[in-house]
């Protein structure tokens, strides 16, 4: 049954490329080059300069392995990561197929739902989570007081791998069911044809067909949980690399070299995982959109089906979206502290928050939409070049837009102030000040999100889709624009429902980079609040706000997904 | 009919005079703070009705990232006043020439407050509002486990507040930094730091920025966090079960003001200085949300009842003397050493310091000369420091800390020593406490 897998087809494209494609090629460099490799270059060049002299070396590498602080950080991160990737499977695999494979009531709704986790607002989530599963939160308080015992969920490396899980897994399922989606039923067909069905036909037809999903996914998980110091700085674990970085740079100062050698291992570790999951798909054809129309069956679930399917799925939501509920019990909470629940609950934290964060809700929208609009064409350009050119050093471009998730988004706001802020507006206003200038910071740090969509929707689509056109007499640009854009649609909405989602909460970039209130986006007005005692109700209601609205953005970009592929599905 | 004329004239010439003021009078001025909303709002509606046509743009950044932001803008500052808490980040900016001079025209401010003086005596920052140091705690929290009200940092290291205290790394927050060093100036080098790693063994958490602590504490998940006094007055002001103590061992220090070197509007940025150091400004510092210590002692009339006056308590003036300079000096030594010797060896920290709280139950019970020697030579180890005070702030340390500039002694290295300084030294007084648990059953 190794029909899935037949040998990549020797492919028509031997030359180099075109010269619309090398003048791609070049425009995206140039794009890296200047938003990506310079500013970031201009912050970690100390990382390979000698005390002193500034001269290079490699000494600074030598004390890191040296270092037993932060050799334990380094296996911690890998630890965490890869266990983070297994929770994250476990909850994404069964929400992504039983939506995807059976009739199933409410599917549109548990995508999206189980979209959501990945919007936790900065703070404001944080505090939720320890309400809910802190020490002393409404579960272990209620436990305690009944059962006479507490469970860690949120002490030490395994409370960093249970909040990760929640909190990016929707990475693996939002990929994951999109694949899934792109599957040619006739696939599916043949192999009930020859007699295979049920466990049998999933394991060896339906998952390695969704593998470039599942991979794209996980290889996500994976680097962004090593790259992620957020979740660790909340639940106050230190020893790991992300958070010793960024400690290091914002405590220690720009001088020490040490914040950029962790940075430096970071983009490496990256790269090397996303290498290694390019290494696990290669040698393999993916691609089964021959005919323009996809989609597996819907299955219709018998009655006992169905009680464990809706079971499993309650389960799932409701431990993942637990952390939501808690932000909308805080946004109504009058004082809540060592309760299970809070004292009374009130309207006025909304009615705070309504005067004044019109403003801040406007700019995330601009900004988040922009660059998810920047990250999917980029993300869009860069698959293409990779997997249907032979340009050479094409990958580095992928290699290079990969990296951008090991940047710790305070070192990238910093090397944007070195870099553009000598640079003047005719009006002598630094360009560094600019509001562009953060759309373009936070397109970078989510572009690797985005690529990883589009990557994956096109490895999906089978070339001979595009040399039928060809030889029908269209030109390559008109190929792209009419074949192969319109059949990676899902992927690259996916990827641009990743990228606006998290944009529209990304706070460590933005928080260097805001020059002025009119400018500042949500993640900044949450900051803002979160700062203060009274400040936390307002906090919660801004970021139950913020949840609701990219929320309801990505309901309306699955319900596209969905009628496209009910569109072309019955156009078959 | 003259009356008349004159009065035409004054106020012709007041027309005249009152339209080039208005001129100057409209406009922005730019504020980078590390304080929070409830502290700026009221704040700017006070300074903008007091100045109408001025419009007080707030952004908000944490101390370091602020001065750090200060820094990387300096070519074509954008920004008008530095407005924070630490006085040490006022040193910073000053000794890399970020600030300007100005003399406010604000009277009745003393020179002192406590033993601190108010503004920087070169006139570069100036303080506006007092803050001290001390230990809050949650009510609910304490009453349900049953433990003490503590009075003095050394209550913290008694065994009942074993994992029950939270404070912000000093590394990361400019006030947190301040309270370690108030207590190594105030009982000494040596005697600082053991009272401090005493006090370490008991924390539940180091949080990584300044307001994680009160979060903590409000919200029930920690019940002791060692912070700066208006966290607690602030959250007692929005309801919550909080109370605050300030120890003898304590400083009270203002928080200041300065005006950005080369400042756009740096017109503005002395109106909003002058209206800040006025009564008017002042006594927007005692609403409920803000709750900070005024500098002028005039206004303390308009406190409510209890308010903490430090121009009149006795405490305050007990209170430990500031040197800024030697905490300038070694600011990052004494962070780094609480980073590598506490920090990142908590772990270690904590399981020994539980086994000494166990030993020293059973000694109370029943005493045993032996095993009390051994746990005083463990908790010795505990608290010794790799570096003595004049080595703290001496070339060898410093150069090493000064970044790229001079060559020698890397900072890794020297934090790798430490480290290892400490984790042998716990394992060491772990030992110790064992051999003395086996004496004393």
């Amino acid at each position: 049954m190794s029909l899935a897998f037949t040998q990549a087809p020797a492919r028509r494209w031997r030359m180099p490329g075109t010269t619309g494609q090398i003048a791609l090629a070049l425009g995206l460099a140039a794009f890296l080059l200047a938003f990506l490799l310079v500013p970031v270059g201009s912050v970690i060049y100390v990382a390979f300069t000698e005390k002193g002299t500034g001269g290079f070396t490699l000494i600074n590498f030598a004390d890191f392995f040296r270092t037993d602080l932060f050799m334990r950080s380094f296996w911690n991160s890998f630890y965490v990561s890869a266990m983070t990737v297994v929770l994250a499977s476990l909850f994404a695999l069964p929400l992504a197929y039983i939506t995807t494979r059976f009739e199933f009531r409410g599917a549109l709704i548990i995508q999206t739902l189980g979209f959501v986790p990945l919007i936790m607002p900065p703070f404001v989530g944080a505090v939720a989570m320890q309400l809910l599963f802190g020490r002393n939160g409404s579960v272990n308080l209620l436990l305690n007081e009944y059962l006479g015992f507490r469970i860690p969920f949120m002490e030490g490396l395994n409370g960093v791998i249970f909040v990760q899980a929640i909190h990016y897994f929707p990475f693996i399922l939002i990929n994951l069911s999109t694949a899934l989606r792109n599957i040619d039923r006739s696939m599916e067909e043949a192999a009930q044809n020859l007699g295979s069905s049920g466990m049998r036909m999933f394991r060896r037809i339906v998952l390695p067909l969704a593998m470039p999903g599942y991979v794209a996914g996980a290889s996500l998980v994976f680097v962004k949980v090593f790259d992620d110091l957020a979740t660790p700085l909340l639940l106050n674990v230190k020893d790991m690399l992300a958070p010793q970085a960024y400690l290091r740079v914002t405590s220690i100062g720009l001088t020490d070299p040490m914040g950029y050698v962790i940075a430096v291992v970071l983009i490496v570790v990256s790269v090397l995982a996303m290498w290694v999951s390019a290494l696990a798909l290669r040698g393999r054809d993916y691609a089964t959109t021959q005919r323009g129309g996809g989609g597996l069956a819907k299955r219709t679930m018998r009655p006992w089906e169905q009680v464990v399917a809706y079971g499993v799925v309650g389960l799932i939501l409701a431990l993942v979206l637990a952390p939501h509920l808690g932000l909308l019990l805080l946004s109504f909470a009058t004082i809540w502290s060592f309760s299970p629940l809070p004292d009374g609950f009130t309207l006025a934290h909304y009615s705070r928050v309504f005067g004044e964060s019109s403003v801040y809700i406007k700019n995330t929208l601009i900004y988040a939409s922009i660059a998810g609009l920047i990250d999917v064409v980029v993300g869009t350009a860069i698959a293409y070049l990779v997997l249907r050119t032979k340009l050479i050093a094409r990958h580095w471009l992928d290699w290079a837009a990969t990296a951008a998730l090991a940047v710790p988004g305070v070192v990238l706001g910093i090397g944007y102030l070195r870099t553009f802020y000598d640079i003047r507006m005719p009006d002598g206003t630094p360009l560094a000040t600019m509001w562009i200038v953060l759309v373009i910071a936070l397109a970078i740090r989510r572009l690797p999100y985005a690529l990883r969509a589009c990557y994956a929707a096109l490895q999906q689509i089978s070339v001979s889709l595009e040399e039928a056109a060809e030889n029908l007499g269209a030109t390559k640009p008109r190929t792209v624009r009419r074949i192969v854009v319109p059949l990676m649609m899902g992927g690259i909405l996916a990827g641009f429902v990743t990228s606006f989602a998290t944009a529209a909460v990304e706070l460590s970039a933005t928080l260097m980079l805001v020059q002025s209130n009119a400018d500042a986006p949500l993640a900044y007005g949450l900051y803002v609040f979160m700062q203060s005692a009274a400040g936390r109700g307002p906090g919660a209601a801004l970021g139950v706000i913020a949840v609701v609205l990219v929320a309801a953005c990505t309901l309306i970009s699955q319900y596209i997904i969905d009628r496209n592929q009910k569109t072309t599905g019955a156009a078959r | 009919m003259i009356r008349s004329a004159a009065l035409a004239a004054t106020l012709a010439l007041a027309s005249f005079t009152a339209i080039p003021a208005a001129l100057a009078q409209s406009g922005k001025v730019t504020v980078v703070t590390s304080f929070s909303k409830d502290v700026t709002d009221p704040i700017k509606a006070a300074f903008e009705k007091a100045n109408p046509g001025v419009m007080l743009d707030v952004q908000n950044r944490n101390t370091n990232a602020g001065v750090k932001y200060l820094d990387e803008t300096r070519s074509n500052p954008q920004t008008d006043l530095f407005w924070a808490s630490a006085p040490d980040a006022f040193e910073v900016l000053k000794s890399k020439q970020l600030l300007q001079k100005f003399t406010p025209t604000a009277e009745g401010i003393p020179d002192k407050i406590g033993a601190y003086p108010i503004n920087d005596p070169d006139g570069y920052y100036f303080g506006f509002a007092a803050s001290g140091y001390g230990i809050m705690w949650n009510t609910r929290y304490v009453g349900a486990n049953e433990l003490p009200e503590p009075k003095e940092w050394g209550d913290l290291a008694a065994a009942p507040y074993y994992d029950h205290v939270a404070i912000a790394s000093p590394a990361r927050s400019g006030t947190t930094h301040l309270t370690i060093e108030t207590i190594l100036q105030g009982e000494g080098w040596d005697k600082g730091w053991q009272t401090i790693k005493d006090m370490a063994g008991n924390f539940q958490t180091i949080t990584d920025r300044s307001f994680g602590v009160p979060e903590a504490v409000n919200s029930g998940q920690v019940g002791y966090g060692i912070v700066i006094d208006f966290f607690a007055f602030s959250a007692q002001g929005s309801g919550f079960p909080v109370k605050f103590v300030y120890p003898t061992v304590t400083t009270v220090v203002p928080a200041n003001v300065g005006i950005v070197a080369n400042a756009p509007n740096a017109e503005n940025a002395q109106k909003f200085v002058n209206f800040l150091l006025s009564p008017a400004g002042q006594e927007v510092l005692l609403e409920p949300s803000i709750r900070r210590l005024p500098v002028n002692p005039a206004v303390y009339a308009k406190a409510p009842e209890g308010y903490p006056n430090p121009f009149t308590d006795a405490r305050f003036k007990a209170m430990t003397m500031f040197d800024v300079e030697k905490s300038g000096k070694r600011t990052a030594v004494v962070d780094t050493l609480f980073d590598q010797l506490i920090s990142f060896q908590l772990d270690d920290l904590k399981s020994v310091t539980k086994s000494i709280h166990e030993v020293e139950a059973t000694l109370a019970a029943k005493d045993n000369p032996q095993a009390r020697a051994l746990v005083k030579e463990a908790r010795a180890l505990i608290g010794a420091v790799p570096v003595n005070e004049e080595q703290a702030s001496g070339q060898e340390v410093l150069a090493a800390f000064s970044g790229g500039k001079e060559k020698g002694a890397r900072q890794a290295e020297i934090e790798q020593q430490w480290a290892s300084f400490a984790k042998d030294n716990y394992a060491k007084a772990k030992a110790k406490v064992a051999e003395a648990a086996k004496l004393a059953n």
